[in-house]
């Protein structure tokens, strides 16, 4: 931020909300890493907390919603500080929304304890989700420091995160046509792949609004997309696609 | 979208402004257009030189003992400080309206008919009614003073004195109309009266707005200038200042950082 | 506890501070109550004027002693002769000389005066008897109002005791009566306490103040006015500031030494007349009038100039439309209290003759006169004991005009005050 304003406690009121939203980013965070450390150790207990925890971050969204309603009306902000308001408005739904995908890994993973294990699957999520946590943790650094450099690093960083569920999404397929049985929990492991690549798009979209937020334009030039995995098509005996 | 619109007609180009009060400079370095049937809004801290600026548009600040005016001036195309120009002529042209409602101690037909009269604009009594009544009208006041013209300008609300000093001011039909911070001693109905005012006039005339209220730059302007210390730090358009300014200052400026 | 004192402090300060206040009005008016009425008490008793009533004889033989009734002859018939023969007739007891001459020294000079006015007015009196009222000396005057005290020692009493003798004789008769003294109004300056009038000196001071505003009050309002709205603000103009200061400050008698120098020896003019009265006033009260015009001028507000400016009026059409008519109550309220001032101005005036005595009404500005404090204080140099009351009656009159100045002044002030 530059310097402070003379009305203090306008400086107050910002700085409540950035720190509520850089709490929001540490539970969301933390709720992606126990969801998916519960898939991968089978931890029932874990992600029934996900999914217990998941109330906090709507909690704190509302609060958020609040804060910016009442900085509208009350103090009027403009250029910076406008920004500064809307940005924390938009951020703060992306990471509701990565908690309610959070969520949804932790109760897949309830289900598939009943299911048999599925190959390298797991570890590859794993990795998503370590490079997806890892941006968001980037991301708040960017947030936090008005870092436009570090933001762009994290919008690039989601080309990775679509390669992986790719190439997964070709993996899990071929698993299902091999034997029947494992449909169930490769479905399953899908959509935690895919709600983990979501999860991706949704801290991209806040490293976006960092830079909204630092420049006052939006970022130039498209999303950088690899996830092919919408037009992926494997037909049997098929091993090589 | 403004942006593009200024292309249109320059009405008022300052270059290389200059303005010292005795040994004190007051403005340096001033290039300011402004296009013609816009509002400019001219903001910045007390004491930046935005009413000085202003006041140079009208050669207001010729009456002022020691002030100095370097650099040009144009309105369409002549140099307002050249020697063939008449100030009286330019005042007429030009025509301003001040901080504080300031009408004459005289009739409401009066105050509007003196500009009208002492230019010799009108042959007659029945055209200068006409003049006095189609200001008033433009002015928004007349339904409110039509049965009482011989009442004293000064009986006035605060707001409706405002809307008779503009009236005065149109009714010698100037090109351009010079505001200095019409609105910081109405309350804010008044405000937004003269605020609407502003906005419908803008069709027939240039308008410069000098004001403390960056709400009132935002929604009245189409155009605005930030001042400070002397010097104009930047200019464009009055969405563009507000949501994304490119200076600091000027960022600081509005948003409460420096005043 | 400490507040609590120091509070009963602050209030018993307050308390005193009011009481010198009121004091140091009550003092003031009581000053100003002293002087007037010692004023009045002194000078209300000139507004009433002894007569004697005496039984005239119009004698042909003495007023036309060749028979011509031509009005030449009938002004310079011998009317003394006929008041002293009707004098003789109330007592014929008085025949020696120096006795008759006491005894008719207690009828005014100007008794012969309202009879000859009488027979040119009407000569078919002549030869016609009558009762009439006619002036009383000053002395005379002065016993019957009780100013001469009876048992002063003889040498140091205007009237003797055989005069007073006749006078007790005549008030036991009923033949004295006070009358209105309207002859004090309509009367020039004169030895005579008993006609000496006010208004000679009244129409003096007219014609001097006639002068003075003519002259002082256009070049004062026009300097006032280029000075503090066209004048640029330099060094010669600050100098010229810093000297009408000055000259507001400078002793009036400096003036008439100017007068004196200037007007009568190098120009030539007439000497005690109004003219040069006038000019030496209006010299005295310019500096005022540009200072009090000054002050009427810049308390216009700067907001109406602006706004004339900025409709493009001209600088002149701003100052004539706009800032004299705002400025004018204050502007003649200087006016009419500078030509107040010159109305009590005296000292001047002495310096270029206007001290001289003038017993003629001036019917000009050209005619020598003298003015109301100049006559106050000639009245107040006179030896006649019947002066100080005619001396007291004149500051009546002076006080009375420049009452009545200033209530102009306060009246324009409240009639023609703008709000802004």
């Amino acid at each position: 931020m530059v310097s402070g304003h003379i009305v203090k406690s306008f400086d107050d009121d910002l700085n409540h909300l950035v720190s509520t939203i850089s709490e929001m980013a540490g539970l969301a965070e933390r709720q992606l890493a126990d969801s998916i450390s519960a898939m991968s150790r089978r931890d029932e207990q874990l992600a029934a907390n996900v999914i217990e925890q998941d109330k906090r971050l709507d909690d704190l969204e509302a609060d958020i919603d609040a804060q910016v309603v009442r900085m509208l009306a009350l103090r009027q902000p403009q250029a910076l500080d406008l920004r500064a308001v809307l940005v924390a408005l938009k951020i703060s739904s992306d990471l509701e929304r990565v908690g309610d995908y959070a969520k949804n890994v932790a109760k897949r993973t309830l289900t598939l304890m009943q299911a048999p294990v599925i190959g390298q699957a797991t570890s590859t999520i794993v990795r998503m989700g370590s490079i997806v946590g890892g941006m968001i943790s980037n991301v708040v650094d960017a947030y936090l420091n008005a870092d436009v450099v570090k933001a762009q690093e994290v919008r690039a960083r989601d080309l990775d995160v679509d390669q992986l569920h790719s190439s997964l999404f070709r993996e899990l397929l071929t698993y299902m046509m091999e034997d029947p049985r494992n449909i169930t929990a490769c479905t399953h492991l899908l959509f935690i792949a895919k709600n983990i690549e979501r999860i991706g798009d949704h801290v991209t979209n806040i490293a976006e609004n960092v830079h909204f937020l630092v420049a006052g334009e939006n970022i130039a030039g498209d999303r950088p997309k690899n996830d092919l995995s919408s037009s992926t098509i494997i037909t049997v005996g098929d091993k090589t696609a | 979208m403004p942006e593009s619109r200024i292309n249109l007609h320059v009405k008022a180009l300052a270059r290389a402004v200059n303005v010292f009060y005795g040994e004190k400079q007051a403005l340096s370095g001033i290039n300011l257009d402004i296009p013609e049937n816009h509002v400019t809004a001219l903001i910045g801290p007390s004491g930046c030189g935005k009413s000085t600026f202003l006041r140079c548009l009208n050669r207001m600040n010729d009456i002022i003992d020691g002030c100095r005016v370097e650099g040009s001036i144009t309105i369409d195309g002549a140099d307002i400080y050249s020697k063939e120009q008449d100030v009286v002529q330019l005042r007429a042209r030009v025509g301003m309206v001040f901080q504080k409602p300031n009408p004459f101690p005289k009739s409401i037909y009066e105050n509007v008919a003196y500009g009208p009269r002492i230019h010799g604009m009108a042959a007659n009594k029945k055209q200068l009614d006409d003049i006095v009544i189609d200001s008033l009208t433009r002015a928004g006041l007349i339904n409110e003073v039509n049965d009482r013209l011989d009442a004293p300008g000064t009986s006035l609300s605060g707001g409706q004195q405002q809307r008779l000093c503009i009236a005065r001011a149109i009714a010698v039909r100037p090109e351009m109309i010079l505001m200095d911070e019409p609105c910081s001693a109405l309350d804010p109905i008044a405000t937004a009266r003269i605020e609407e005012l502003i906005d419908e006039l803008r069709d027939n005339f240039t308008i410069v707005i000098v004001t403390h209220s960056m709400q009132q730059a935002a929604r009245v302007s189409q155009r605005t200038a930030f001042f400070h210390l002397g010097e104009l730090v930047e200019t464009g358009a009055t969405e563009q200042i507000f949501t994304n300014p490119r200076d600091s200052r000027t960022q600081a400026y509005i948003t409460g950082r420096i005043g | 506890m400490a507040d609590k004192a120091r509070l009963r402090r602050r209030y018993r300060a307050e308390r005193r501070f009011r009481w010198y206040g009121i004091s140091a009005t009550i003092l003031g008016l009581l000053f100003l109550g002293a002087i007037l009425v010692s004023t009045v008490v002194l000078g209300h008793s000139a507004f009433r004027q002894t007569y004697i009533k005496l039984d005239i004889f119009f004698d042909p033989k003495i007023l036309t002693p060749d028979g011509k009734t031509d009005p030449d002859t009938l002004r310079q018939a011998n009317y003394p002769a006929v008041v002293k023969f009707s004098l003789r007739e109330m007592f014929p007891s008085v025949t020696k000389r120096n006795e008759q001459r006491q005894l008719f020294s207690l009828v005014s000079l100007g008794a012969s005066d309202s009879l000859r006015e009488q027979i040119t007015a009407n000569p078919a009196l002549i030869g016609s008897r009558d009762s009439l009222w006619l002036l009383a000396s000053d002395d005379v005057d002065q016993f019957i109002k009780g100013k001469i005290r009876p048992n002063a020692p003889e040498n140091e009493r205007q009237l003797n005791d055989l005069q007073m003798q006749w006078v007790h004789e005549i008030v036991a008769r009923g033949l004295t009566n006070l009358r209105f003294n309207a002859a004090f109004f309509t009367n020039g300056d004169s030895r005579e306490p008993e006609i000496a009038g006010i208004l000679g000196a009244a129409k003096g001071s007219f014609y001097t103040l006639l002068v003075t505003l003519v002259l002082s009050f256009p070049i004062g309002i026009m300097a006032a006015l280029y000075l503090q709205e066209f004048a640029p603000k330099n060094r010669i103009t600050d100098m010229i500031e810093v000297n009408i200061s000055n000259l507001a400050a400078v002793p009036s008698i400096v003036f008439g030494l100017l007068g004196l120098a200037v007007f009568l020896n190098f120009f030539g003019l007439p000497r005690s007349a109004p003219l040069v009265g006038g000019i030496v006033l209006a010299l005295m009260t310019l500096p005022t009038i540009i200072i009090a015009a000054r002050a009427a001028i810049m308390a216009v507000p700067p907001s109406i100039r602006e706004a004339a400016l900025a409709i493009g009026a001209s600088p002149m059409q701003t100052a004539l439309h706009h800032v004299v008519p705002l400025a004018s109550p204050g502007m003649m309220t200087g006016a009419i209290l500078g030509m107040a001032r010159a109305l009590g101005e005296s000292a001047p005036l002495l310096m270029i003759g206007m001290v001289a005595f003038i017993a003629d009404v001036p019917q000009g500005i050209m005619e020598p006169a003298t003015v109301l404090p100049v006559q106050i204080y000639l009245w107040a140099d006179s030896p006649e004991q019947a002066f100080v009351e005619k001396l007291a009656a004149g500051i009546m009159v002076l006080l009375t005009f420049l009452v009545m100045m200033n209530l102009l002044a306060v009246i324009l002030r409240r009639r023609f005050e703008q709000k802004w």
